[in-house]
């Protein structure tokens, strides 16, 4: 059921002719109440599904920008049972997908089962595990189909055709295609590996593919556009956020999401 | 035996880290599997261990400790006197071998104590890699002499400033380089640590401590010993020797973990003892964290051990009772660190002096027919410093 909100939103996107914008924020920073206000002011705004980070103390695929949100997130108490309580309270306003983007260890310890369970009840979408590779994945693809959450898989510039077709086949939602090799908010130098990377993806699945890492101008968004079904935007909105100050975080998170969203659909 | 195709000692092992890094974990495992099978490479690697590091290290009946202990003969396996000081070199000797088979130009690594930075660095000098080591900055204060060393071989040294500064943090900080660099780096881990198949490749290249030991001793008394005690940071020295004795079902071996301040305290660094399994740097192992899955804090007077993480396949050991593990608090690593000084002539390394002081304290309930091993890792000299302040106060 949950999966359909994301297809839903894909495919309104190819009705349209557009193509996606997703946010990705951390649940916690600078705290939950102005979590809640952002996904709510960036769903208004324009953005098609929506990213939230679970803190996690060694967040080893994060650039710096990242890192400190989490920080800061933990030292104001954010974990797993109030991010689902966020959740909750948000699907009473906006209808937006929402995808949970969590180190596993975590999960691990919440109790995978009964964390996607919980998830999938307060109305999570889909789950995206940057440490864990799809060997490492198959109990949790498991629980996730029959509990109905996507478990959105990453591919990279260096993971070659063979794992590409292997992890593609194995997609649910959408697939997240890493542009570059290195971590997130890092400046935007494209793999050249990135054309061959999203054509070996869409032979191997119909799944949308949207592109990440290392995007933050809208001219960034334009060039990369015609390649991706969405793109996803993280290290820049944090750092909006936090440029902002917490009284105006909304209003900067939203300007950003109407100029990506302009540029995204610029010819 | 271990591991099994997917990298797993029992339940423990595996790979979780991100995509980025997948295909380089399958090249380093194709690259190793055929290096293994290479006699000239293992030739190449005794050649350097024999010449370059002085192996076989000796193993030293400690008369004057055991009459201080009071029971069980104790003898010391001297891998303090490696070149370098500590058994590290003899890992990065064999990845820098295998690294400059796989064609990379530059090694990365983590260090805590400095010990694996200044072997890495020193392998780097010798088989001409350019090589960066990542050391958290709390540990740079209390090695300072061993971020010297590193600068004069000729490596920079990367200060990270990120969580608690010190080993963990600077794990962190090289896996997110590995990440953006990972075509041309190789990644040396210091420890058994880390994703498959790091904790085999590790454990093999440390194993010659366990062969070693297994002859000498029994060269010396006729048989295997009664117990083996190591220390326990990531688990590489005690894995190295440890595996000499896995198949001698009534070798007690001992796992010695850094009981800081005090278990009670929350300050120690007492993986398997009070963690429980969980996911950092790759593996799925012991790990401590609090509650909500969060790795937290650890401390322990020696950088070495200083580690919330350890080695998947000690994990396993612990959990099949194979190995015991207990800890030793700062106080007694200290202790041991002084005893040994005034009673051997040997300065050990204060990791190594966690499991000088299970040693002593063990033999004494032993009788005087019954033999103990303990694996010196390394020499006491980095820690000079450090002692001189804790004596002082
Ligand atoms: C002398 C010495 N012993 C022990 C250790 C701990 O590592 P491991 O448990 O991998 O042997 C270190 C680490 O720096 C060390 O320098």
């Amino acid at each position: 059921m949950s999966t359909d909100r994301i297809a839903l939103a894909f495919g309104g996107l190819r009705e349209r002719g557009e193509k996606g914008l997703i946010p990705f924020v951390t649940a916690g920073y600078p705290d939950l109440e102005t979590t809640e206000r952002l996904v709510l002011g960036m769903a208004e705004s324009g953005a098609d599904l929506i990213e939230l980070g679970v803190p996690f103390s060694d967040p080893l695929a994060d650039g710096p920008v990242i890192q400190h949100a989490s920080q800061i997130a933990l030292t104001r108490g954010t974990n797993l049972a109030r991010i689902l309580e966020l959740v909750a309270r948000l699907r009473k306003r906006t209808a937006i997908p929402l995808v949970l983007m969590s180190y596993y260890n975590p999960i691990l310890s919440y109790g995978p089962e009964t964390l996607i369970a919980k998830a999938a009840g307060v109305g999570i979408d889909g789950l995206i595990i940057p440490d864990l590779p799809v060997e490492e994945a198959g109990d949790i693809l498991a629980l996730s189909d029959t509990l109905g959450v996507a478990l959105i898989p990453l591919v990279a510039p260096t993971s070659g055709a063979r794992r590409i077709a292997f992890i593609a086949e194995r997609a649910r939602g959408f697939v997240y295609c890493v542009s570059l090799t290195g971590v997130t908010g890092s400046g935007g130098r494209y793999s050249d590996q990135l054309t061959t990377m999203l054509d070996t993806v869409r032979a191997h699945t119909d799944l949308p593919a949207a592109i990440g890492f290392g995007i933050a101008e809208p001219g960034q968004a334009r060039n990369l556009a015609p390649r991706a079904d969405a793109l996803i935007v993280g290290s820049a909105f944090v750092k909006r956020i936090t440029e902002a100050g917490v009284n105006q975080a909304v209003a900067a998170a939203q300007e950003l999401v109407q100029s990506l969203k302009r540029a995204l659909a610029e010819k | 035996m271990f591991p099994n195709e997917n990298g797993y000692y029992g339940a423990y092992g595996g790979r979780y880290v991100p995509e980025t890094l997948m295909s380089a974990l399958e090249e380093l495992q194709a690259a190793y599997r055929d290096a293994r099978a290479d006699q000239r490479f293992l030739d190449q690697f005794d050649d350097y261990l024999r010449h370059y590091v002085g192996r076989p290290s000796p193993l030293y009946f400690a008369a004057n400790l055991t009459r201080h202990a009071g029971g069980a003969r104790i003898f010391l396996k001297r891998e303090d006197l490696n070149h370098t000081g500590a058994h590290k070199i003899n890992n990065t000797l064999g990845q820098g071998l295998l690294a400059r088979r796989m064609g990379k130009r530059r090694l990365i690594a983590e260090t805590g104590a400095g010990q694996h930075g200044v072997a890495t660095a020193t392998v780097a000098a010798l088989l001409g890699f350019d090589c960066t080591v990542f050391m958290g900055a709390e540990d740079i204060r209390r090695q300072a002499q061993n971020v010297f060393r590193m600068r004069l071989l000729g490596t920079e040294v990367v200060e990270v400033e990120a969580g608690s500064k010190t080993l963990k943090d600077a794990m962190n900080e090289a896996i997110r380089y590995w990440v953006t660099n990972v075509e041309q780096t190789y990644y040396l881990i210091g420890s058994v640590a880390g994703p498959h198949p790091y904790p085999q490749i590790v454990r093999d290249f440390q194993s010659v401590i366990g062969r070693e030991t297994r002859r000498q001793v029994v060269e010396a008394t006729g048989r295997p010993p009664d117990c083996v005690v190591a220390c326990v940071g990531g688990g590489s020295n005690a894995m190295g020797i440890y595996s000499g004795f896995l198949a001698d079902r009534d070798v007690r071996l001992v796992g010695v973990e850094a009981g800081g301040l005090g278990l009670d305290t929350g300050r120690h660094a007492a993986t398997l003892s009070k963690g429980r399994p969980g996911v950092l740097h790759g593996s799925l192992s012991y790990l401590l964290q609090d509650d909500d899955g969060q790795v937290v804090p650890v401390h322990s007077i020696s950088a070495g051990l200083d580690y919330p993480g350890v080695g998947p396949e000690l994990s396993h050991l612990k959990d099949t009772g194979r190995v015991l593990f207990t800890t030793a608090d700062d106080a007694d690593a200290l202790d041991a660190f002084m005893l040994l000084a005034r009673t051997e002539g040997i300065l050990p390394a204060l990791e190594s002096a966690h499991a000088v002081a299970v040693a002593v304290r063990t033999a004494g309930s032993m009788p005087s027919s019954s033999t103990i091993v303990v694996n010196l890792s390394g020499r006491g000299d980095k820690d000079v410093e450090t002692v001189a302040r804790e004596v002082r106060q």
